[in-house]
């Protein structure tokens, strides 16, 4: 019996000793997609003049914040169920031991920055609920409310988002070196499950 | 003597009535300009999850003229200025001023002009009337209660709702009702 095998089947979606499946490699590229978008929407929404689109934008931060925050504790829990295929064996010693903490740090910082978001609008004086894509409300976190709290997250959630911008940067930029000046598939591998 | 003490029982009589049977709308005929000191016009919003936003005008102007004969032919006008909302919040205040709601530096007054008065009870009316805000003008209703009349000063309670999305006040839906609840205490002066 003819059996066609789609790149989609199950065999492909689970990581193995060798690749990444699709499962991960969505995630990222997903979670990728959105971390930058709230990071330039972040930016654009405080410093607009129209208050009703910055309200607006505001709203649509905090309901791509909470998907998010979905998706990467969805990204932990597979990366903790599933095989993580090792570096090229040309990557050095270096590379091979601060690799692995970057990586903690990036999960770190992603779980880090939507929950201080949660954190500002839970103790914000301004009480204004979440109701993330206007489909549930979204609870606030059990933390008390005050103008001084509401600053100290404030800064925090604006600190974080530095922090894990200049941290995705380097991301980026190890990608590239594995790509362009390595030559080796880091990169690729995180494109398509079959890329070696 | 005897007329004094009547005259006490009158007095004592008269208290302990109730508002409702001793003032009716057709005994308090007359113009009377509305006193911002002495009135209130506070509004409220409802919210996801329960609770709302509340917050009053602190400046308005307004007139009530009741007909003599015919209550019908009433007249109640007022306007409001959004300059001066005040919920408590400075930063909600900032924003329900600017262009997102009110627009209060080029909308500087939101109007009601009443078009009919229709009694509902001795002491009740339905004002039905047209509200202007924001350049936009629809027809509204609100339920009028006279509170009480006395030595020319005449108060009602005055309630209502209106869709702020009408108005292009529809930001924040909805996280933030469309419905605004208004609840007014007017005093006015007769004269």
């Amino acid at each position: 019996m003819v059996q066609t095998r789609l790149p989609f089947m199950q065999s492909a979606i689970t990581n193995t000793a060798t690749r990444y499946g699709w499962a991960t490699i969505l995630l990222h590229w997903l979670i990728a997609l959105i971390f930058l978008g709230q990071l330039g929407l972040g930016f654009v929404m405080v410093r607009l003049t129209s208050q009703r689109t910055a309200f607006e934008l505001i709203q649509l931060h905090k309901s791509l914040g909470f998907l998010l925050l979905g998706l990467i504790i969805l990204r932990i829990a597979w990366r903790l169920g599933n095989s993580t295929p090792p570096l090229p064996l040309s990557v050095g010693q270096c590379e091979r031991r601060t690799a692995p903490l970057a990586h903690l740090a990036l999960y770190a910082f992603q779980l880090a920055l939507p929950l201080s978001g949660w954190a500002l609008v839970s103790v914000s004086t301004l009480e204004i609920p979440s109701l993330p894509f206007n489909l549930f409300i979204m609870p606030n976190l059990p933390l008390a409310e005050s103008d001084a709290a509401e600053s100290f997250w404030a800064a925090a959630h604006w600190y974080l988002a530095y922090a894990g911008m200049a941290l995705v940067t380097v991301h980026i930029a190890a990608a590239l070196r594995h790509h362009f000046q390595l030559g080796d598939a880091v990169l690729k591998r995180m494109i398509t499950p079959s890329s070696e | 003597m005897y007329a004094r003490i009547l005259g006490f029982a009158a007095v004592a009589a008269c208290l302990a009535m109730p508002v409702s049977a001793a003032v009716a709308l057709g005994d308090a005929a007359g113009t009377y300009s509305i006193s911002p000191a002495t009135s209130s016009i506070r509004f409220s919003i409802g919210k996801v999850g329960g609770g709302g936003l509340n917050g009053s005008f602190a400046r308005f102007k307004g007139s009530i003229r009741i007909d003599n004969g015919d209550v019908g032919r009433s007249e109640v006008n007022f306007t409001i200025f959004p300059e001066s909302v005040g919920t408590g919040q400075g930063r909600i205040d900032a924003f329900l001023r600017s262009d997102a709601v009110f627009d209060a530096a080029n909308s500087p007054e939101i109007r009601f002009r009443s078009t009919s008065v229709t009694r509902t009870s001795d002491t009740t009316a339905l004002v039905a009337g047209r509200l202007t805000a924001r350049g936009k003008t629809y027809p509204e209703k609100f339920t009028a209660e006279l509170g009480g009349l006395k030595g020319g000063t005449i108060k009602f309670h005055v309630t209502g709702k209106v869709l702020r999305s009408r108005y292009g006040m529809d930001v924040g839906t909805p996280i933030y009702s469309n419905i605004v609840d208004f609840d007014m205490m007017l005093t006015g002066k007769r004269g």
